[in-house]
């Protein structure tokens, strides 16, 4: 019971990582109906990025924990988001209008090209940084087991709580949150409404890349170590995660993002670990038989 | 196709000046965290070091680059306008043929001179044969994706499934390359329509992402399953095919022949790889005429019908579901086949050769090329392979140039390299019928 | 005259939306019955129930084949309603295989023919008599078409790039092609100039009267659906509200006042004569 309370505390902060970067996948899908191959690879480089901003602050012996990370996210933040913006930017905004695949091949090619410029330019070994945050919180002792919430674990959950309600407050209350929902309904009829649609995908890039940059962070933070290639899988699941919830909705992707952690910790707990992505990819295919719009999304009606 | 062709104004020299700093201040901000800055490895402990001459090097290059790439790109627009009210769509679309015809021929004659000429260079051959690979891989998925139009980002499974299946039965049943291949391809469609069952009547995108589990799923499976798959040590001394009972030895076997004995050859290994470059040189051509005729049978057309409306299909009677699965099982056979071949010639498997990059690359090269078109594939597996491989001498570059070949080459031509679709039955001769209009003209 | 195609009770909802509103209808063999009604009334969701694209939530649809015999077409998925019992359909928004050619187009839906004679394609692979001669008759029949509906010299040109009213008649070429036994087409005047649709009426005219084929005819075009119908439904909200020959519609007080509301009786009629002087 206490070790299954511990993997449900663990599954938590992984899916809520995951849910962070789901968010991404989602809106992107939403307003411009692809995948964004490289988001997974957005969220590697503020990964590194992160590494290096605590690493200065290391050096400039900053030791107070709330103002690092606050100084390391607005960091992360500002050039992750420049990374997003300048993606869509450059492989994407070109093939907007093609063929469903073209924007495909250019976001896998643009993921590669993202993979192997951190590896040239930061090295390909793994790069490990000291405990940002160190201890946590005793919930429940046992004479067998200890359950534990450390202090980053509950940064990474309350953080994102909190995020998902800024969010969600800013998609459906502020201007750019109608102009967003008015793209993804109906792109040309919101640009003759006067909506910048170039614009405004611009941006949803920008916030996708920022909410990635933060799951960077937390990341960075909980585990301590950082490589090139920590994109591919993650981004993986984490669209895995935007499917589960139902592709297109936010609520949805970060409850496929929880649904998602939960399962990789519980899986990996008492079944076999060396199959946790397996069971990933086997429940998603399951969800995707059963309910091919995902858990929350709208089922369509095939228009004939 | 239709083109709209924009009055294009030039750019004045100042705005192309403001439009390329911009570009370089754009290089500063993204180039700051990863050129600017890195992490090094002090004692242990990670250090911050800078590079800001690298960065400076890198913004002057992202300036002077933007100003050269719209000075090209304006220029080439330009004439492009000119020459393109010169041409009606007729006579484009049969050059296009006489073209595609061209190069076809041309690029059958040189894969079967290459080995003549670079008989003693086994750098060549053997880049050849990693050419032959992909073009086969690429025809395979050619007809799942560019035909059938159903999107498989998990293709290397059966790649995998094929290898695998060979060497099991090889290494521990004993068999031949000629047996297994059959069965191998027979195993691969098996696993083509088992995952292709529950799935098929998914969208576009999520057929996408649950292929690509699939794969991940194969190779997981592969790299646990120690006591089936040897799991990452994989399998290796797996047999070499022979040539007709002839093996590539050095010494002939007791009361028999090797291939160099028996034709009375001086013994070289460049034998073995100039047979197997012949080998998948056949197979690759037997897997393109069998393409090309099914894509003129009623399967063939039911499979681009399909791509173009699924809808109209069923309003026409089509059972859509068999004509995907025949797509996927089809596709995943030779799949499955290159995966045979890919065993034999390496003699060596672990899950690493399959994974999802190779998916990756294998659908860039049905993209890049032209969806549908088995030229198209040729063109776009030689140069996925010798991008690459040109980039050797800076190592470290080459997959950097990949991702960025494969993203230019897609703003350049969203259509792919060769988009021209040739129908699979006329009414008319074509060639009576391009003679009349450039008669007409 | 005897009825093949008998809907009874038919019902589909969708969530609350009730899109048909327990709708029977008798159709009869080798004649043209029109459906008009205004737009969304259910005229496109009758047909995707009768070709297997929805499920209908109740009733029955009786299609008695001439030699099949009795077909429940809410039984079959969509492609065995045309594969099997013949009843075969166009699109309000044309949906041809844009890429292919006009030719493909109409091989295509001969597609089950041609499987066969292929047998698994393994005939079609090593191009065996059997096979080469299905495909001969496959092009005549394509050819037979395509010269009937004078569209000969767009054979071999990708069908998604010629003009509208073109690819109109493509798509009833395409639906003949499968051998229909009833042919319901949806709205095929919509776009087309009036010498195109005088052209389609006696184009109806010969398919019912010629071959047979009982025709099925979702249209707004009066001067077409007036002219051509033997019989006409009329249907609103999902309901039918008026049925008979096209005078006795024309001149229903129903009819009028769900295509005009109330109190303006004189309108429909004016709008009608002036379709027809129109058309002549």
């Amino acid at each position: 019971m206490a070790y299954a309370l511990q993997q449900l505390i663990n599954g938590l902060t992984l899916g809520a990582m995951y849910g962070l970067i789901a968010i991404g996948y989602t809106m992107v899908y939403g307003i411009i109906g692809m995948i964004n191959f490289a988001h997974g690879d957005i969220f590697m480089v503020s990964a590194f990025i992160a590494i290096t901003a605590f690493t200065l602050l290391a050096a400039a012996d900053v030791t107070s924990i709330p103002l690092a990370l606050t100084f390391v996210l607005i960091v992360a933040i500002f050039f992750t988001s420049a990374y997003g913006w300048a993606v869509e930017r450059t492989a994407y905004r070109p093939l907007r209008g093609s063929t469903r695949l073209a924007p495909l091949i250019s976001a896998i090619g643009m993921s590669i090209f993202l993979q192997n410029a951190v590896q040239l330019t930061q090295g390909a070994r793994v790069k490990p940084i000291p405990p940002v945050i160190e201890g946590g919180l005793e919930l429940w002792s046992t004479p067998g087991f200890t359950v534990q919430i450390g202090w980053s674990q509950l940064l990474i959950i309350v953080t994102t709580v909190v995020l998902m309600i800024a969010f969600t407050w800013m998609i459906t209350q502020t201007p750019f949150g109608r102009q967003q929902r008015a793209c993804e309904q109906d792109r040309t009829m919101a640009g003759l409404l006067g909506v910048n649609v170039d614009r405004t995908i611009s941006l949803t890039f920008m916030l996708g890349a920022s909410l990635a940059a933060v799951a960077g962070v937390m990341v960075t933070v909980y585990y301590g170590v950082v490589d090139f290639f920590i994109g591919f899988l993650v981004g993986i699941k984490a669209f895995t995660a935007a499917v589960l919830g139902g592709i297109g909705s936010l609520p949805g992707a970060m409850l496929g993002g929880l649904l998602i952690g939960l399962i990789e910790a519980f899986w990996a707990a008492y079944l076999w670990a060396e199959y946790k992505d397996v069971a990933t990819f086997g429940i998603l295919c399951l969800v995707l038989i059963l309910r091919p719009s995902g858990l929350l999304g709208r089922p369509e009606v095939e228009k004939v | 196709m239709s083109t709209v062709v924009f009055a294009h104004h030039g750019m004045t020299p100042a705005e192309r000046l403001r439009d390329a700093g911009w570009i370089a201040f754009v290089a500063l901000i993204l180039g700051v965290p990863l050129i600017g800055l890195t992490t090094v490895d002090v004692g242990g402990r990670l250090a911050v070091d800078t590079r800001f001459g690298l960065l400076a090097v890198a913004v002057v290059a992202a300036f002077a680059g933007r100003l050269a790439l719209r000075w090209a790109i304006d220029s080439l627009r330009a004439h492009k306008q000119s020459k393109a009210r010169q041409h009606t769509a007729d006579t484009l679309s049969s050059r296009a043929r006489t073209l595609s015809m061209v190069l076809g021929w041309m690029a059958l004659g040189v894969s079967i001179a290459l080995p003549i000429f670079f008989s003693d260079n086994r750098y060549v051959v053997d880049t050849a044969t990693t050419v032959l690979i992909y073009v086969m891989l690429g025809w395979g998925l050619n007809v799942v994706v560019g035909l059938a139009g159903l999107l498989d980002l998990g293709y290397v499974a059966f790649y995998a499934v094929g290898a695998y299946s060979y060497a099991l039965l090889s290494t521990q049943y004993g068999w031949g390359f000629w047996e297994a291949l059959p069965v191998s391809g027979a195993l691969a469609a098996m696993f083509g329509i088992l995952l292709g069952y529950p799935i098929l009547r998914l969208r576009g995108d999520y057929l996408a992402i649950v292929t690509l589990g699939f794969g991940e799923i194969i190779r997981v499976v592969l790299l646990n399953w120690t006591e089936f798959s040897g799991g990452p040590n994989g399998i290796s001394s797996i047999p070499r095919p022979s040539f007709f009972g002839l093996e590539f030895t050095r010494s002939a076997p007791e009361g028999g022949h090797s291939f160099a004995s028996f034709f009375g050859l001086e013994f070289s290994a460049m034998h073995r790889l100039i047979f197997l470059y012949y080998l998948i040189l056949v197979l690759a051509l037997l897997t393109h005429a069998f393409v090309s005729r099914l894509r003129k049978l009623p399967v063939g057309r039911a499979w681009e019908a399909l791509r173009e409306d699924e809808i109209a299909c069923k309003a026409m009677g089509m059972n859509t579901t068999n004509i995907k699965l025949s797509a996927f099982a089809i596709g995943a056979m030779l799949g499955g086949f290159a995966g045979v071949f890919f065993a034999a010639r390496q003699g060596f498997i672990s899950p690493e050769s399959f994974t999802f990059s190779e998916s990756a690359i294998i659908l860039a090269i049905v993209v890049l090329g032209g969806m549908g078109s088995q030229l198209g594939v040729v063109l776009a597996a030689t140069l996925l392979v010798l991008i690459p491989e040109f980039g050797r001498n800076f190592a470290e570059y080459r997959m950097l140039l990949f991702g960025m070949a494969m993203v230019l080459i897609m703003i350049w031509k969203p259509g792919g390299l060769l988009s021209h679709r040739e129908p699979t039955l006329r009414l008319r001769d074509p060639r009576a019928k391009a003679a009349t209009t450039e008669g007409a003209q | 005259m005897s009825t093949l195609l008998s809907v009874r009770d038919l019902t589909m909802r969708f969530g609350g939306l009730t899109a048909i509103d327990d709708l029977s209808l008798e159709v009869p063999a080798g004649k043209i019955t029109g459906i008009i009604g205004p737009n969304g009334a259910g005229k496109t969701t009758l047909f995707n129930c009768l070709t297997g694209f929805y499920k209908p939530t109740v009733g029955t649809l009786r299609l008695a084949h001439p030699r099949r015999g009795e077909l429940r077409l809410e039984k079959l998925p969509s492609h065995r309603v045309a594969r099997d019992a013949q009843v075969v359909r166009t699109f309000q928004n044309i949906r041809l295989f844009p890429k292919m050619t006009v030719l493909e187009n109409l091989i295509v839906a001969q597609h089950n023919v041609l499987q066969r004679a292929s047998r698994f394609s393994l005939a079609g692979l090593f191009s065996l008599p059997g096979y080469r001669r299905a495909e001969r008759e496959a092009v005549e029949r394509a050819r037979t078409w395509l010269e009937r509906l004078r569209l000969t010299q767009f054979a071999d040109d990708a069908a998604g790039a010629l003009p509208y009213g073109t690819q109109r008649r493509i798509e009833i070429a395409r639906a003949l092609c499968v051998d229909p036994v009833l042919l319901c087409l949806d709205e095929p005047a919509a776009g087309l100039n009036p010498r195109e649709s005088a052209e389609l009426n006696e184009l109806l005219l010969y398919l019912c009267d010629e071959l047979g084929i009982a025709i099925l005819l979702i249209e707004h075009d009066m001067s077409v659906v007036m002219n051509v119908s033997d019989h006409i439904c009329v249907i609103n909200y999902g309901r039918k509200i008026a049925e008979g020959t096209p005078d006795a519609v024309k001149n229903d007080p129903h009819v009028i006042k769900a295509y005009l509301g109330e109190d303006d009786e004189e309108g429909v009629m004016q709008a009608y004569d002036e379709t027809e002087e129109r058309a002549s």
